[in-house]
């Protein structure tokens, strides 16, 4: 069995089996493992392995695509708290490739009382629940160390402190790039415009100083590159990082050799220069994509408390976070709920109303009733599918990705052709560093981010990149009505006698019977059971029906009801839900679901998009159509070439949602995860909807534009420069302008008006009249 | 002419110079946040 390329290069250089350092002749350990003798540089890693191999994790070594961290024995405090908890979020130190992840996973899947371990390799976390009879938070943390990770609990200071040393260093390696490029271009004016005048001494001189000069920049501040193009040559895979540090490389080395020498041309100011361009370039990047996940890093950075049980009553003093979803009880405050629903205004909250975790209180002091706490609020599902969403990879990157490799493989290629051919290294050089296609790279990831973090500031969570390429296809939208047009709030709105039992009478017998029951129609009848009953009995798409004093009586559709009285109701007006006992038909009740106010207004917007409008409502009231029939009704449609994006909220909804291309759920409907949507509304707006189409198309259109750009760029260039056309200050500058432009065209508002005004202001009333 | 002999190297050193204090600046927290401290003259909290 061949244990992965490692293995081979073991032997030869008598690398470390595990971590793929060097072994030193004294403390080396070999030990018989996978069916040979393999190499340890130390207790550490051997211990490590055999943990791996002992639990039957040796797919580890065959998967992995790069060497582990050196499992130095290393002693750690016991620092964590064996308190009650049953799940955690850990930060994971040591991961190198996603066979770590699988190993992780599965190591802790081994353990007793493990009801869930996932791990992100995207953000390093790993997400733990168990069951504390069986095991604790010590012994999982012990579990991965054994395999020579190092877990943590997760700490947002720890994750703030890595983002300002990865800023700050990036910031120190553009300046050092900044500054030498510009002393180093002074040092090479005098030799561009002398026109002989200048001594063979001077200018031997200036070259020596800027040798001296673009030695830290080269060393230092191109070390990503040159870090990233070993990564690249590990895995033996070519990357974009290749071409840059061998032309970054070669192009220092010449002229160096030439200053050394004293004969030949030096270009110390291109080489200073590229590395300038090229860092500018990524420190942009850098900043776009930090503040663009600003706004996901506020859901992450806060968790719901772990230390709340539901029924749990708790005082929310003013300024704080609610630290579980939970109702007000007492007192009457306003909420800022910006974080979960991107809704800017404060919420008034009386008791009886609703709280979400994560929202701040402002003004009294709140006694709320927890109703979910820790990872069931709806602030953890969320965080949770934003997660997957920033883990996962859009197609579109990925094949952006494998062209990008192809063309640095042509670029290699015709790079040491046009050497050859020209005898001449610094055309290979410039081919290497011109037609680089780091642009290519770029084109798409940015946008993508952007958009999400934009539609998740108007209250709209893209749980999958690859919404977007659907969204901007759609043709039709499917709504289902209930609880996405309207409130899904239902209200009495008349009552009509059919018998000899009075309206009080009738009213408060329905509301005992809908008590038990918390179908959206039955809290129409509002709260307070004031009627004993016996034997109640839910009928699904029926009714109910129980016992009162020994006689039978029914609520629900007039059928359930006609079964029980034995003749068809007497004339009545259209209503929805009858009542009726044994012996006759008591009343029939009118119920009427409010209109989201912004639904006339949502309609208009989607139709002046050139989208089909189709209704496809489940609403008992409106003869509606079954789970099955909107999910046919969604197939029609797809037959007949349409691409359809469906609203929708409630579980039922589910088969509907997975079939449409695109699917749209509400946050207040049912659990939001569960649903399985595309994009999830967390601020129940509808008007998100027509802003997601519109930041989408308008995403897709520049990644189009910036591929376009990228790819034209590349297939100028590259003839150019192998026709040795471009001198290497030029192919510095091309290269570094297309990036740039790239970047520039990728931070262009992806909204209709994304001036000041609107980002200061999301009330539903303006974002919604941009259109 | 013969001042270049001076300047050049005397220059070579002056980048090592202002490498050294912007690396201090750097670690004294100077570049962490580039855009709040810009708002703070409009702000009117400074009691």
């Amino acid at each position: 069995m061949e244990y992965g390329r490692q293995a081979s290069i073991v032997r030869w250089m008598t690398a470390c089996f595990h971590c793929g350092l060097p072994s030193p002749e004294r403390g080396r350990r070999v030990h018989f493992l996978l069916g040979a003798e393999r190499v340890f540089c130390c207790a550490g890693c051997e211990a490590v392995a055999c943990t791996i191999v002992a639990g039957g994790f040796e797919t580890y070594y065959r998967t992995r695509t790069a060497p582990a961290i050196r499992g130095q024995g290393r002693n750690y405090s016991e620092d964590q708290p064996a308190d009650d908890r049953s799940d955690a979020s850990l930060i994971l130190e040591g991961l190198r490739c996603s066979a770590c992840t699988w190993l992780i996973e599965q190591v802790l899947r081994k353990q007793p009382g493990i009801t869930r371990a996932h791990v992100n390799y995207a953000t390093r976390r790993a997400q733990l629940a168990w069951d504390p009879a069986k095991t604790d938070l010590r012994s999982l943390v012990a579990a991965i160390r054994s395999v020579g990770y190092d877990a943590t609990p997760y700490d947002p200071q720890r994750q703030e402190e890595a983002h300002r040393r990865e800023r700050r260093s990036a910031l120190w390696r553009l300046f050092i790039a900044a500054f030498g490029a510009m002393q180093v271009m002074m040092y090479a004016f005098p030799a561009y415009v002398s026109d002989g005048e200048l001594s063979a001494d001077a200018a031997e001189m200036m070259r020596w100083a800027s040798l001296l000069i673009t030695a830290p920049v080269l060393v230092f501040a191109c070390q990503p590159f040159f870090a990233g193009a070993m990564r690249e040559l590990r895995h033996r895979r070519l990357g974009l990082e290749t071409p840059i540090a061998l032309g970054l490389a070669g192009g220092f080395a010449a002229s160096a050799w030439a200053t050394i020498a004293g004969t030949g041309e030096v270009y110390f100011d291109s080489i200073s220069m590229l590395a300038f361009l090229l860092l500018a370039a990524r420190y942009a990047q850098l900043v776009a994509a930090r503040r663009a996940t600003a706004v996901l890093d506020g859901l992450m950075r806060w968790t719901p408390s772990n230390a709340l049980t539901p029924g749990q009553h708790v005082t929310v003093p003013p300024g704080e976070r609610v630290p579980a979803d939970g109702v007000v009880e007492q007192g009457v405050s306003s909420a800022d709920e910006s974080l979960l629903t991107g809704e800017a205004r404060p919420v008034t909250k009386g008791a009886g109303d609703t709280l979400i975790a994560g929202s701040v209180n402002l003004e009294q002091p709140l006694v709320m009733r927890v109703t979910r706490a820790g990872a069931d609020t709806r602030a953890a599902a969320i965080a949770r599918l934003a997660e997957r969403a920033a883990s996962e990879k859009p197609r579109l990157v990925e094949a952006a990705d494998r062209i990008g490799r192809l063309l640095t493989g042509v670029v290699l290629v015709v790079a040491i052709a046009a050497g050859l051919y020209w005898g001449n290294a610094w055309i290979a050089i410039a081919v290497l560093v011109a037609t680089c296609p780091c642009a290519l790279g770029l084109a798409a990831p940015i946008v993508l981010t952007r958009a999400n973090a934009q539609l998740l500031g108007r209250g709209a969570l893209v749980t999958r990149s690859s919404a977007h390429a659907a969204l901007e296809r759609v043709t039709d939208v499917v709504l289902d009505k209930t609880g996405t047009l309207t409130t899904g709030q239902l209200t009495l709105s008349q009552v009509v006698l059919l018998g000899h039992a009075d309206a009080p009478s009738c009213i408060a017998l329905a509301r005992s019977l809908e008590a038990s029951s918390r179908h959206p129609i039955s809290r129409a009848f509002g709260p307070g059971a004031s009627i004993t009953l016996a034997s109640v009995q839910h009928v699904p798409a029926c009714g109910i029906e129980a016992r009162v004093d020994g006689c039978r009586v029914r609520i629900g559709t007039e059928r359930f009801c006609q079964d029980l009285v034995g003749r068809p109701a007497p004339s009545h007006p259209d209503v929805g839900v009858f009542l009726a006992n044994e012996q006759e038909w008591l009343a029939a009740f009118a119920l009427e679901d409010a209109p989201r106010p912004d639904a006339v207004e949502f309609l208009a917007a989607l139709r002046k998009r050139g989208l089909q409008v189709h209704m496809a409502s489940g609403d008992p009231l409106a003869g509606g159509m079954s789970p099955q029939d909107k999910h046919d009704y969604v197939e029609r449609l797809q037959r007949a070439g349409r691409v359809v994006a469906m609203v929708g909220d409630g579980l039922n909804d589910t088969p509907v949602l997975a079939r449409a291309d695109v699917s749209f759920a509400m946050g207040s409907g049912a659990d939001a995860a569960q649903l399985g949507a595309d994009v999830v509304l967390t601020g129940n707006r509808l008007g998100a909807v027509t802003e997601a189409f519109d930041i989408s198309r308008r995403a897709m259109r520049l990644i189009r534009q910036n591929f376009a750009w990228a790819l034209a760029y590349n297939a100028v260039v590259l003839p150019l420069a192998a026709l040795g056309w471009i001198g290497p200050w030029e192919a510095a500058i091309g290269m570094a302008a297309s990036s740039i432009i790239v970047l520039l065209n990728a931070s262009r508002p992806l909204t209709a008006k994304e001036s000041w005004k609107a980002s200061t202001s999301s009330s539903p009333s303006r974002s919604l009249s941009y259109s | 002419m013969e001042s270049l002999y001076l300047l050049v190297p005397i220059s070579v050193a002056l980048v090592f110079l202002t490498g050294w204090v912007f690396w201090r600046e750097l670690h004294s927290g100077q570049f962490d946040d580039l855009e709040r401290p810009a708002q703070d003259v409009l702000a009117d909290d400074d009691r």
